[in-house]
């Protein structure tokens, strides 16, 4: 008797939690022509071009968990306290109310490729003709010794996922007292967010020379050298940030202390700091590993470039930092609205019976600030190569700023405010 | 069967939606999905259908006069035009592509 009523307890709680956790104000169909799953940059563009480019004839229902958008670009910013979470948030609700985008808040538990059908955590399934996955990254705690007990007791952060952990890191900082030492170690690429690591340190530092002037940066990273904008970085570091911020490359973790605060490397000395934010290497997102799309590396998803189509699942497309890039493609925001753009025409071609565009091309512009107003950027265009089924930039096209300035620091902003905009109102 | 003019009035409006909705899908042809695919990738920055956010520094391109355009395009390509970005972006383009783009936009109504 005790027993049961426990049970029953426990099983009420339960409904509770699912409805305050995925309580949807769009249950969730039987079916629908394409099933969206992600409402980042890339999930969220597919689900709004989907309807556009069909002249509003296609259904299209977006599952995403989390009730807004939260941005990762321009998230440095808000570590850097420039910005604050309200500046990076951004609501779904126009996907609806506009665009006629059923938005479906649950958490995708399984897709089945062979019965075209995806499973939601607050139960039921949905059937879909097409499926667009944009699951993001998942972030491989098992690399590093400690850390996955370090961060799911918010010791070590990583906010590599724009949300809470963006503002827990804040914290962290306004914490410390003056004279401490922040540590960011980085991944061997590939990663989401070639310069991320970069823009966040210079963030940081730009934070202690104007409240915390004793405090220091450490920047420890796997790879050979700064992967993105180097010298703009360095040359910036160096005028500005000297005895501050210093750049350590062919530093690999391998474990974490977090009570002691201490980083372990495959071959160097611990290092020590007061703040850490460690990021571990990274694979597409778990629901696309789990369905068996992550054929390369068992990391990440191939792809036939020209419709997104994963090699492994017919119907089934991957865009976003998940997939296996082509050559020279960075994993960014602006690159994943792109892929969500030129997936979204070839689905509606696909399924309205048109041929898809022989010559797709995609587009990447990635802006890095320097401090609150000064930034960098780097460009390039990816043509898709018919022959060589692949994306190729093109020779002299795309590069980088010539210095950081203030007239890139409003075009950034804009650029935010714009590709949010494209992205989901 | 006696059909009040109410019910008569109804099914004549769903008639409408369906054969609207049917011409609508209809009339979209291969070229104009991937014309406007295409412009779309200028979105990013210029907004979708070419049109920014409000007090926004990267213009809109909504209903700029093709020549203009096309004309924008090759002074950035060439360098006669200085820019932050638009130099290495347009020299990714095709001419038909930056054809494709401007025709795009002119099309649009402000």
């Amino acid at each position: 008797m005790k027993r049961r009523s426990f049970v029953q307890g426990s099983l009420a709680l339960t409904s509770l939690g699912t409805v305050g956790l995925f309580g949807c104000a769009t249950p969730l169909p039987s079916s629908a022509r394409v099933v969206v799953v992600g409402g980042g940059y890339g999930g969220a563009t597919a689900a709004k071009y989907v309807r556009l480019l069909s002249n509003y004839q296609i259904d299209v229902v977006l599952i995403e968990p989390n009730s807004a958008f939260v941005s990762c670009p321009i998230s440095n910013l808000v570590i850097g306290g420039s910005k604050t979470m309200a500046d990076i948030t951004t609501p779904y609700d126009q996907l609806e109310s506009k665009h006629g985008v059923k938005v479906v808040r649950d958490y995708v538990t399984a897709v089945d490729p062979a019965k075209k059908t995806v499973t939601v955590a607050g139960g039921g399934s949905i059937r879909y003709d097409k499926l667009v996955l944009s699951p993001g990254i998942d972030l491989m705690f098992n690399t590093i010794e400690g850390l996955q007990a370090a961060s799911a007791s918010g010791q070590i952060l990583q906010a590599w996922k724009a949300g809470p952990e963006t503002q827990a890191l804040r914290k962290q900082l306004e914490e410390m007292p003056d004279g401490g030492v922040y540590a960011i170690t980085i991944p061997e690429a590939p990663y989401r967010c070639p310069p991320g690591p970069y823009e966040r340190a210079s963030q940081v530092a730009h934070y202690f020379k104007q409240h915390k002037p004793k405090s220091k940066v450490l920047i420890l990273d796997a790879n050979q050298d700064v992967t993105s904008k180097g010298p703009l970085f360095k040359k910036f570091w160096a005028e500005n940030y000297k005895g501050i911020l210093e750049y350590i490359p062919q530093h690999k973790v391998v474990a974490v202390d977090a009570k002691a605060r201490t980083l372990k490397f495959d071959v160097q000395n611990d290092v020590k700091a007061d703040v850490l934010n460690v990021l571990p290497a990274m694979r597409a997102g778990s629901i696309a590993v789990q369905t068996g799309l992550a054929n390369v590396n068992n990391r990440w998803c191939g792809i036939h470039y020209q419709t997104f189509e994963s090699t492994q699942a017919k119907d089934v497309h991957v865009i976003g930092d998940s997939i296996m890039l082509a050559p020279l493609m960075p994993k960014s925001g602006h690159m994943a609205n792109s892929h969500g753009k030129v997936t979204a025409a070839a689905v509606v071609a696909q399924l309205s019976g048109l041929p898809v565009n022989p010559a797709p091309f995609l587009s990447n512009t990635c802006y890095s600030f320097v401090n609150d107003k000064l930034v960098v950027h780097v460009a390039s265009v990816h043509q898709y190569d018919d022959k060589d089924k692949t994306y190729k930039t093109v020779p002299g096209s795309g590069g980088v700023s010539t210095a950081p300035n203030e007239l890139e620091g409003i075009y950034a902003w804009n650029w935010a405010q714009n590709i949010w905009a494209d992205t989901l109102m | 069967m006696n059909h009040s003019p109410r019910s008569v009035h109804r099914w004549l409006c769903a008639l409408a939606l369906t054969l609207g909705a049917g011409l609508t899908a209809q009339a979209q042809t291969a070229a104009q999905l991937h014309n406007r695919a295409t412009a779309a990738m200028c979105a990013n920055c210029h907004g979708t259908d070419g049109r920014t956010v409000d007090g926004s520094a990267i213009p809109s391109l909504v209903g700029m006069p093709k020549d203009y355009m096309v004309r924008q395009m090759a002074a950035f390509k060439d360098g006669s035009r200085p820019a932050t970005v638009m130099h290495q972006i347009t020299k990714g383009l095709t001419d038909a592509q930056i054809d494709t783009i401007s025709t795009y936009y002119a099309s649009l109504k402000r």
